[in-house]
C-alpha cells in the first residue's frame, strides 16, 4: 500500500515531523524562559549549585554552601557563564528548532514564515529597546510633570538650561571644528613622512580609552595648587613656569568649558584623522599630477583640488563627531558634574532623571536631542534608498 | 559613537587604512623638516597626558603629591622611586578588582548576543524576500542615530516594574537592543556583497536558507563579525551612561567606568589611586588596540555609526 502511494506516506511523515519539531520548539522556548527566570533571581544560581551537589552525592559541599554562601565573585562568574549559555545557546536552539519546524511544515507556510524566523528576534529587540521607548519618551515629555507647556518652557527658558544650551553650542562648534581640522591637518602631514602608521597610532590611541579614563587623565593635567606650592598638574606647571599665577582651570568660568572641550577633541581627532587619511589616499593620482603640471602650488593643490575631492569623507566625519558631541555626557559628569557653568543637555537630563526624578523634564531634554538628529536621520534613509539598499 | 552614511562609503572594511600601506597619490616622502617636526610635536602632545598617568601610577603616594611626574624623567633609573603599591590599593580596597570582573561579565554577553541576533537579521535583509522589508530596513537605518538618552526614562521605569534594575540580565539585554541597529547595518553591508554564485549554487544543491547561513554566510562574514565584535566590546567596556542607569555606581555590580567615576567623586585628590585606577580601566582596551589594531580600525571606522 505505502509502496503504491509514496506521496501520502510522505505527507503523513511530514505532519508527524511537524508535530515533533513543534514540540521541540516549544521546549526550547520554555528552556529559554526558565533560563531567564533563573538569571533574574540572584539566589537561584546558588540554590542550583547546592541541589546539583546534593544530586551527585556531594553532601558536604552542599552543606558548606548552605552555611556560608558562595563567594560573591564566584557566583557572578557562574552567572555570566550561565548567561552566555542561555543567551547564545538559547538563541541558537530557538533558531535551529524553529527552522526545523518551518522546514517540516507545508510549503506555503514554509515560504512565508522562513524570513520571519531570521528577522523577528532582532525586530522584537528593536521594538522593546528603541521604538517603544522613543514613542514613550515623546509622550512623557508632553504629559508628565507639568505637561507640555511646563516641560518645554523649562527646557528653553530656564536660566540654568540657557547656560546648558549655550555650552552645547560651544561644544558642537569648537569640538567638531577642532577635531576635524586637526585631524585633517595631521592626516595631510603624516601622509608625507616615513613610518606613517606608527605616527598615527599616537593620535588614534585616545579613541580606545573610555571617556571616564580620558577625564581622569586630563583632570591630572589640569590639577591646580595654590601659588607657592609645587604644581603637579602639567598645564599649571607650564603656565607658572612662564611666569604666571596658577589657574584653577576647571573652576574658571567660562574658560573651563574650553578645557573640557579639549578632552573631546583629544579623543575625536584620531577618528577624523583615520577616515580623512584614507580619503586622502583615495584621491586619484592623475588629478594630483595634472594639477602639478598646470603649475599649482602645494597650497592651491590642497585647497582647490584635494579638499573638494574628499568632500564626502569630510561631511561624514563632521556629522559623526557632531552627533557624538551633541550627546556629550561622561566628560562633564566626571569632571565638574555640570557645576561652574559647565552644564550640558545630556548631563542635565541625567540629573533630572536620577536626582530630581522629573521624568517629564528629562524626557523633554531627550526630545531636544532627537530633534537635532532628525535631519541626519532623514538624509541617511534617503541615501540608503538611493543606493537601493534593503530592497 | 555615532554617525552617518557616506553615499560613496567604501572605506568601512578596508584594511589598508589602518596600516597606511596604500600608496599616497601625493608621491614621495618629504624632507621638509617643518612637516616632520609638526608631526612629531602633535604626536608628542597627544601622548603626554596618558604618559603622565602611566608614570604617576608607579610612583609613591607622597612623591606624586610633592613633585610633578615629569621630574622623574631626570632620574628614571632610580629603582627605589617605583612601586606597585598603588595597584595593590586600587584593586583591593578601592574595589577595582571586583569592578574589573563585573566589566568582563557585562561586556562578553553584551557583545556575543547582539552579534548572533544581528547576523540572522542581516542575512534575511540581504538575501531573503519578505513583505515590509524595505520599511523595516529603513527603520534600522533610522534608529542608527537615535541618541540613547531617548530610551532611558521609559526603560528605567519598565525595568523598575520588572525588577531588572541592578541585574546583569537587564544590562545585557539593553546593550543588545542598543547595539542591534549598527550590528545589522554593518553585517548587512558585508553579507549583501557576498558573491551571488556561491549562495545560489548552495540553493541548487538543496541547501535550505538556514544551512546556507550557518555553513556559508557566517564563515565568510568573519571580517565583518570581528570588526563589529571589537567595536561593541569596546563600546560596552567604555560606556558609563548605560552602566550608571541600569547597574548603578558604588554597588557590588558597578563596572570599571562607574567605579572609577566613584573614585573621582570620593577620593578626588588621591592621585595615586586615580592614576592606577584609570590605568586598570584602560588596560583591556589598550591590549585590544595594540593586538588587533587592524580589526580595531575597521571596527571603529565601520562602527562610527552608533547612537
Amino acid at each position: 500500500m505505502s509502496k503504491d502511494q509514496p506521496g501520502s506516506s510522505h505527507e503523513r511523515g511530514l505532519s508527524r515531523r511537524t508535530l515533533v519539531w513543534g514540540l521541540a520548539f516549544l521546549l526550547a522556548l520554555t528552556l529559554l524562559w526558565v533560563g531567564v527566570v533563573i538569571l533574574l533571581d540572584p539566589e537561584a544560581i546558588t540554590r542550583m549549585l547546592v541541589s546539583f551537589y546534593r544530586l551527585t552525592g556531594l553532601e558536604g559541599q552542599a552543606a558548606a554552601i548552605d552555611e556560608r554562601g558562595l563567594q560573591e565573585g564566584f557566583t557572578r562568574l557562574i552567572t555570566a557563564v550561565f548567561a552566555l549559555i542561555v543567551g547564545v545557546g538559547g538563541i541558537w536552539v530557538l533558531f535551529t528548532t524553529g527552522n526545523a519546524l518551518i522546514e517540516a511544515s507545508p510549503s506555503p507556510i514554509r515560504r512565508h514564515l522562513r524570513p520571519w524566523l531570521f528577522i523577528l528576534p532582532a525586530m522584537i529587540f528593536l521594538g522593546v529597546y528603541l521604538v517603544f521607548p522613543l514613542v514613550e519618551t515623546i509622550r512623557l515629555s508632553l504629559l508628565e510633570d507639568g505637561g507640555f507647556a511646563e516641560n518645554y518652557s523649562f527646557v528653553f527658558t530656564d536660566p540654568a538650561m540657557q547656560v546648558a544650551m549655550r555650552n552645547n553650542a560651544l561644544w558642537l562648534i569648537i569640538g567638531t571644528t577642532g577635531s576635524v581640522v586637526i585631524g585633517l591637518l595631521f592626516a595631510a602631514l603624516v601622509d608625507r613622512v616615513k613610518r606613517e602608521a606608527f605616527a598615527k597610532t599616537f593620535i588614534f590611541l585616545p579613541l580606545a580609552i573610555s571617556a571616564v579614563g580620558a577625564s581622569v587623565i586630563w583632570r591630572f593635567v589640569y590639577v591646580w595648587r595654590p601659588e607657592g606650592s609645587e604644581q603637579i598638574g602639567l598645564l599649571n606647571a607650564v603656565w607658572t613656569g612662564i611666569g604666571n599665577e596658577p589657574v584653577p582651570f576647571l573652576q574658571t568660568m567660562p574658560w573651563n568649558n574650553f578645557f573640557l572641550i579639549l578632552i573631546m577633541i583629544w579623543i575625536q581627532t584620531g577618528f577624523a584623522m583615520v577616515v580623512l587619511s584614507a580619503a586622502l589616499k583615495g584621491v586619484p593620482t592623475e588629478l594630483v599630477e595634472a594639477a602639478r603640471i598646470d603649475g599649482a602650488s602645494e597650497r592651491q593643490l590642497f585647497f582647490r583640488v584635494v579638499l573638494p575631492s574628499i568632500r564626502g569623507a569630510i561631511i561624514t566625519v563632521t556629522t559623526t563627531i557632531f552627533i557624538v558631541i551633541l550627546k556629550v555626557f561622561d566628560i562633564v559628569f566626571v569632571m565638574t558634574g555640570g557645576r561652574f557653568d559647565t552644564e550640558v543637555i545630556a548631563n542635565r537630563m541625567f540629573s533630572e532623571m536620577f536626582r530630581f526624578r522629573n521624568f517629564g523634564k528629562a524626557s523633554a531634554l531627550a526630545v531636544v536631542l532627537l530633534i537635532v538628529v532628525i535631519p541626519i536621520m532623514v538624509v541617511n534613509i534617503r541615501n540608503m534608498r538611493r543606493q537601493g539598499v534593503g530592497t | 559613537m555615532t554617525a552617518v552614511i557616506d553615499p560613496q562609503s567604501t572605506v568601512t572594511l578596508d584594511t589598508s587604512i589602518a596600516t597606511g600601506t596604500r600608496r599616497s597619490p601625493f608621491g614621495r616622502f618629504t624632507h621638509n623638516p617643518a612637516v616632520r617636526i609638526s608631526v612629531f610635536v602633535i604626536g608628542f602632545m597627544w601622548t603626554l597626558p596618558t604618559a603622565g598617568i602611566l608614570i604617576s601610577s608607579f610612583r609613591a603616594e607622597n612623591a606624586i603629591r610633592d613633585s610633578g611626574w615629569w621630574t622623574v624623567l631626570a632620574h628614571p633609573l632610580e629603582v627605589g622611586q617605583w612601586t606597585l603599591e598603588n595597584y595593590v590599593d586600587v584593586l583591593g580596597s578601592a574595589g577595582m578588582a571586583e569592578a574589573f570582573v563585573n566589566s568582563l561579565i557585562v561586556t562578553i554577553p553584551a557583545t556575543v548576543i547582539p552579534i548572533t541576533i544581528a547576523a540572522f537579521a542581516a542575512y534575511a535583509f540581504a538575501w531573503l524576500k519578505f513583505p515590509g522589508k524595505s520599511f523595516l530596513f529603513a527603520l534600522v537605518v533610522g534608529l542608527l542615530v537615535v541618541p540613547i538618552q531617548l530610551t532611558l526614562v521609559p526603560l528605567l521605569r519598565l525595568y523598575g516594574d520588572l525588577g531588572l534594575t541592578g541585574n546583569f540580565l537587564g544590562i545585557w539585554l539593553a546593550h543588545t537592543g542598543f547595539g542591534l541597529p549598527l550590528a545589522i547595518y554593518l553585517l548587512y553591508n558585508y553579507i549583501a556583497t557576498l558573491p551571488h554564485e556561491i549562495l545560489e549554487s548552495a540553493a541548487v544543491d538543496g541547501a535550505s536558507p538556514f544551512t546556507t547561513f550557518t555553513r556559508l554566510v557566517l564563515p565568510l562574514s568573519f571580517p565583518a563579525l570581528a570588526a563589529f565584535a571589537i567595536f561593541q566590546f569596546l563600546w560596552v567596556w567604555n560606556d558609563l551612561l548605560v552602566a550608571l542607569v541600569f547597574l548603578g555606581s558604588g554597588s557590588d555590580t558597578a563596572i570599571l567606568t562607574a567605579q572609577l567615576n566613584e573614585l573621582v567623586g570620593s577620593r578626588g585628590e588621591d592621585w595615586h589611586l586615580l592614576t592606577a585606577g584609570a590605568f586598570v580601566s584602560m588596560v583591556v582596551p589598550l591590549v585590544v588596540f595594540f593586538a588587533l589594531q587592524r580589526y580595531f580600525v575597521r571596527g571603529l571606522l565601520a562602527g562610527s555609526v552608533k547612537g
